[in-house]
């Protein structure tokens, strides 16, 4: 029985997957980029789904991480020339990760509630940095750089088009995924999940929470590190706006609309914000204030539907 | 460091003390947007994400009240009693269908709510900031400052909100129902006592106090839509030190972090002051996380 739906889910994996890997082959270069960007918001949002989702623990501090991810980058594409891809991704991880250590270390000594006034506290902390620290970070204004090459040793090296992007995103996206998945899967995984359920009882077993609790944050943060490096790869500028809280919030707006807990479900939730905002502003004009609709819908969603769109298949994926 | 000697030696003291005027005055508004916010918490467990725009939204309908009739009073009270009319609404829709989930359920919901209501003020209002003249005009002398009247009045003012508010509490039936419901819910409902419309009335008072702050607030730097976040993250840095829930905790943290901050604004860009309030939490957590002020026995 079990195997027979494992079966079908790699097979929807893999037709998911064929999708998205013909999809820049296809699509207009407008909704090329759109569906990159799509991908790396998810990523960000998977990450973030590992607290959420696994582990019961709300956080509104991702963008800290997304930004250390994103500046970590820059430093490094700015630094050493000629810029280099995989260098700049280190350094990105090694940011975030610099970041989620300070974060996990002092926020995961509260619970609930006080963890997330906690962790959107610290991310503000790294944002008023970031923006008054004028001479490292640009300020206001950010970095600008240029994007490396592509670059995978002795095999190959071209400037990005914005399909190769696309696949590069895609394949590191993927990677990350299964490798969330098996994190989600592994003893670890399980340990995470029943400090969701009752944190107590797993500590009276004797399981040490707060370092299970450390690590899944620091987790968590790498990811949403990688997801900042690649957003700025794709844009060629790391800017303060996305140290701020509201990326922290679209993070965790993506989660609930697509589904906690499912991993698949938070880049559903980043596709369905993102073409709705898309949607409305075409409909009604840049002007548009987008938020309010998605925010009602938003708010709707957490009393009739707080599984997320694709709650009602979270068993099935996590299989 | 040379702006330290120079305090010291005595030829800064009087910028000192003016801090420390600044710093109790901005304590006392901070004391009443923070009082709400852990009032809401204590009796609901909700952490109202939302306080914040409900104190800027306190804010814009001071502005509109004021452009209308030209007096700043009846701007305070109708400001108050719409936003706490609009807080009664949202908690009746929002929040009511999700009493007994889990708390993180009302953090999320009341996230949205700030959403839709910060995107709000920026669409109906423009990204301009509006300007509210003080209302008392007269001025002191406090050393080489001409020290503004209307500040000791906000910070009186704000002290006697609270106050009246505590006395209602201590004293009212009203007053008596909410904190029978803070203490045992359960028990609270079979005494007959009317828990969900408890619940209604103190979020309408949480944010009418939060609109009351607003429009108190709203002549010393003027309104846009974005001040909520700023205030709602101060008061829940405030609430978090002060220990969650505990009122009494709550004002003395929010003195105490406002005198830190209007201290270090001496020196460093009042920008960067803001850090200072972080690093005071920080302490907090690692040494107390229950909160400074809160009771050692639980």
């Amino acid at each position: 029985m079990t195997r027979r739906i494992n079966k079908a889910y790699w097979i929807g994996f893999m037709v998911i997957l064929a999708l998205l890997i013909v999809a820049p082959l296809v699509l207009p270069e407008f909704w090329r980029r759109f569906l990159t960007e799509v991908l790396i918001w998810g990523l960000l949002a998977m990450s973030s789904d590992l607290l959420i989702g696994y582990t019961g623990m709300i956080s509104f501090g991702h963008s800290a991480f997304f930004g250390l991810g994103m500046y970590g980058a820059a430093g490094a594409l700015l630094l050493v020339s000629p810029p280099n891809l995989w260098l700049a991704i280190g350094l990105g991880l090694i940011g975030a990760a610099g970041a989620a250590l300070f974060v996990a270390y002092f926020s995961t000594r509260l619970r609930d509630i006080y963890f997330a006034i906690t962790t959107l506290i610290f991310s503000q902390i790294f944002y008023v940095i970031i923006f008054t620290w004028t001479a490292v970070t640009g300020g206001e204004n950010g970095l600008i750089f240029t994007r490396p090459r592509l670059l995978i040793p002795l095999i190959y090296s071209a400037k990005f088009t914005s399909s190769t992007l696309h696949w590069f995103v895609l394949a590191l996206v993927t990677v990350s995924y299964l490798i969330l998945r098996r994190i989600t899967q592994s003893p670890f995984g399980m340990v995470l999940q029943s400090i969701r359920e009752n944190e107590a009882r797993t500590r009276a077993i004797g399981y040490p929470v707060e370092r299970y609790k450390v690590v899944a944050v620091m987790l968590s943060g790498l990811f949403a590190g990688l997801a900042g490096v690649l957003y700025a790869i794709q844009n060629q500028f790391a800017a303060p706006d996305f140290v701020y809280f509201l990326t922290s919030g679209d993070t965790v707006i993506f989660n609930v609309m697509g589904g906690i807990g499912t991993l698949v479900g938070p880049i559903v939730g980043a596709g369905f914000f993102q073409l709705m905002r898309e949607l409305l502003s075409r409909l009604f004009g840049d002007e548009f204030p987008y938020l309010i609709p998605l925010g009602i819908i938003f708010v709707m969603m957490i009393i009739f539907l707080p599984q997320g769109l694709l709650g009602f298949m979270r068993r099935w994926l996590n299989r | 460091m040379h702006a330290v000697i120079d305090l010291f030696q005595g030829g800064r003291l009087d910028l000192l003390l003016i801090q420390t005027v600044n710093g109790i005055v901005a304590g006392m508004i901070l004391a009443l947007v923070a009082s709400g916010l852990t009032l809401i918490f204590g009796i609901m467990d909700v952490v109202n994400f939302a306080h914040g725009e409900l104190f800027m939204l306190g804010a814009y309908v001071g502005v509109i009240v004021i452009v209308a009739t030209g007096n700043f009073w009846l701007a305070l009270v109708i400001s108050s009693l719409a936003i706490a009319i609009l807080g009664a609404a949202l908690q009746i829709v929002t929040l009511r269908p999700l009493i007994g989930r889990d708390p993180l359920n009302t953090i999320l919901a009341t996230f949205g709510i700030s959403l839709v209501l910060q995107n709000y003020a920026l669409w109906q209002f423009g990204p301009v900031a509006r300007k509210v003249p003080e209302p008392i005009t007269a001025h002191f002398k406090l050393f080489y400052l001409e020290y503004p009247w209307y500040r000791l009045v906000i910070a009186g003012l704000s002290a006697a909100i609270i106050g009246s508010f505590w006395l209602f509490l201590k004293n009212s039936k009203y007053g008596i129902w909410i904190r029978a419901t803070t203490q045992d819910r359960v028990m609270a409902q079979a005494m007959g006592i009317p828990v969900p419309w408890v619940y209604t009335a103190v979020f309408a008072i949480g944010a009418g106090m939060a609109a009351a702050s607003g429009v108190l607030f709203a002549p010393l730097v003027g309104v846009t839509h974005t001040m909520g976040l700023d205030w709602v993250l101060k008061a829940f840095i405030v609430v978090v030190v002060g220990g969650m829930g505990s009122l009494g905790g709550s004002i003395a943290a929010a003195i105490l972090i406002s005198l830190l901050e209007s201290y270090a604004s001496i020196w460093v860009d009042p920008s960067q002051a803001v850090i200072v309030s972080f690093v005071v939490l920080i302490l907090t957590l690692l040494f107390r996380p229950t909160g400074l002020f809160a009771p050692t026995a639980k």
